[in-house]
């Protein structure tokens, strides 16, 4: 099958620092990301005539956005053909679904997307906030009311993404059997990754009892099942394939996409509490590809909640529906040397939030063999990158050339 | 029962009827006058006929818990946890839902699928929905 999106490659890479509060300008960040990555590319300044970033420069709280597309553009005085940001797409990945799309369309060469975040710094000592709480949502106080769809979830105090995915989870667990003990699978598996990773902000060893008894969230979620604000930018360069090769390392050729949208783009209103928009993004994936979930390699797949790894690992089809807690059960199947290695930089859950980017970054690492410590055995040739929960659900595949 | 601080909503001519309702011990939401589908949250046409004549009008408050999660964590000042957060399913059709706290319910009773009927909590110009336990249910 040749879908279109097979005419886009990733050439290149980068990320700054990342950690908990490193107290850096994001637009310093950014620069040393995306700076990163265009020499990574072996590409120079001039050769960028793309920009693509999620969510753009002026969406969601304090920390939670980077530099404008306009800001970056003028910083790097870019001569653009095509950009686009901001935070309506299928995913934080769905920015770079986007310069797929652009490149494959021929209406730019090369496409610099980046991600900054730079939430563990603008939360300084305080406690994350609620979403619609601080800044970005329209104030908090006694006074402040909400709007929108937070109307339908802030008066019951369900103020945190972690709060609305427990219910999922705990729908899970009672149609499927779905237990803390299998959950905590995922957590344990990103800590053992980060301990080989030295850009991860948690590398010291958590067993399955750590797990088990940390201090609760939210129901069946305790602090583990929560990924870790950071402060990080991550950048990648996806380019058109007849411009791709030539460079230093083989590309990574854009196998298929999915961004599908099908069900109620909503936290509580979606058709099954078991999946979410990823459901339907990952039956696209596999409708626009010959090959199938056997031939992945390496999963690097969203776990802003270790649920949502859970629910991804059920999407892509890795496993059948409701079967993801057995599957990852145990941590084998999906450690380094395991038939799906999962999340090998440490996800989010220990790696940091650096909020989807972080899984396409890692994929490309690994397909290059540039792991080190944490690099999967063999010769991974595909890897599947998944960003989003809710109803926020964008995924790639790619395969080394 | 002393009403705990909550964030309101801000009400409009959209969803005036839903947080209002209350005032008369009714929880409505909209519907479409053409095929009876329920809508919610409100938009101004029925997504399965799209008819464009939608009213509010009075469901019976009885629902059943679709999912639940104990909160533990203090998200909002003035509204401590633990509290109960829940998705109910109303009676009157599959998949029509609401977020809701669920009250006077202690958390071992919690069961996935338990009956339960709509209460209101009055703060202001609102009345929010939660959701009790049917008596002998």
């Amino acid at each position: 099958m040749e879908s279109p999106e097979r005419r886009a490659a990733i050439t290149g890479i980068g990320q700054s620092a990342v950690g908990r509060r490193l107290g850096r300008d994001p637009m310093d960040l950014t620069l040393d990301a995306c700076l990163a990555a265009i020499a990574d590319a072996g590409l120079e300044r001039g050769d960028i005539d793309g920009l693509a970033s999620y969510p753009g420069g002026w969406f969601g709280p304090r920390g939670f956005a980077g530099p404008s597309i306009p800001e970056l553009q003028d910083a790097l005085r870019l001569e653009l053909s095509w950009y686009a940001g901001g935070p309506e797409l299928p995913g934080q990945l769905g920015s770079v679904i986007e310069a797929v799309t652009a490149v494959a369309c021929g209406l730019a060469n090369h496409v610099l997307c980046y991600r900054t975040v730079w939430e563990a710094t603008a939360q300084g000592k305080g406690g994350r906030a609620g979403i619609g709480l601080d800044g970005g949502g329209g104030g908090g106080g006694k006074s402040f009311r909400a709007g929108g769809s937070l109307q339908w979830t802030l008066p019951f105090g369900a103020a945190s993404a972690a709060n609305w995915i427990a219910m999922f989870a705990q729908r899970h667990f009672y149609e499927y059997g779905t237990t803390r003990e299998q959950l905590g699978w995922i957590a344990v598996n990103a800590r053992r990754n980060a301990a080989g990773n030295p850009n991860a902000v948690y590398r010291d060893p958590l067993s399955l009892d750590d797990y088990l008894s940390a201090r609760l969230i939210s129901t069946p979620f305790c602090l583990y099942d929560c990924d870790v604000p950071a402060d990080g930018a991550t950048a990648v360069i996806v380019s058109r394939a007849e411009r791709a090769r030539g460079g230093r390392r083989p590309p990574l050729r854009v196998e298929a996409v999915g961004s599908a949208l099908r069900g109620r783009p909503s936290w509580d209103q979606f058709d099954d509490l078991t999946t979410m928009a990823m459901r339907d993004a990952g039956a696209m994936l596999w409708s626009r590809t010959d090959l199938r979930p056997a031939d992945v390699d390496v999963a690097e797949l969203y776990d802003g909640f270790s649920f949502l790894a859970l629910a991804w690992l059920e999407a892509l089809g890795f496993c059948k529906k409701g079967e993801g807690g057995p599957f990852v059960e145990g941590g084998r199947r999906i450690a380094l040397d395991g038939e799906l290695p999962l999340n090998t930089q440490g996800g989010q859950l220990s790696g940091g939030r650096l909020h989807g980017y972080g899984f396409l970054h890692e994929a490309a690492v690994q397909l290059w063999g540039e792991g080190g410590a944490r690099q999967v055995p063999g010769t991974p040739r595909v890897a599947v990158a998944a960003a989003g929960g809710g109803p926020l659900a964008g995924c790639l595949l790619l395969a080394r050339e | 029962m002393t009403k705990p601080f909550r964030v309101l909503p801000q009400v409009g001519a959209g969803n005036e009827h839903f947080w209002t309702g209350g005032a008369q011990g009714e929880l409505r939401l909209l519907r479409c006058a053409a095929c009876r589908h329920w809508i919610h949250p409100p938009a101004p046409i029925c997504p399965r006929c799209l008819s464009r004549d939608v009213r509010p009008e009075a469901a019976s408050g009885r629902a059943r818990l679709a999912t639940y999660t104990v909160n533990h964590q203090p998200w909002i000042p003035g509204f401590p946890p633990p509290y109960v957060i829940a998705i109910v399913e109303l009676e009157e059709q599959p998949g029509l839902r609401l977020t809701t706290n669920v009250v006077d319910c202690a958390v071992p009773e919690l069961r996935i699928g338990m009956p339960l009927r709509v209460v209101f909590e009055q703060h202001d110009d609102v009345w929010i929905p939660l959701f009790a336990p049917t008596a002998g249910g």
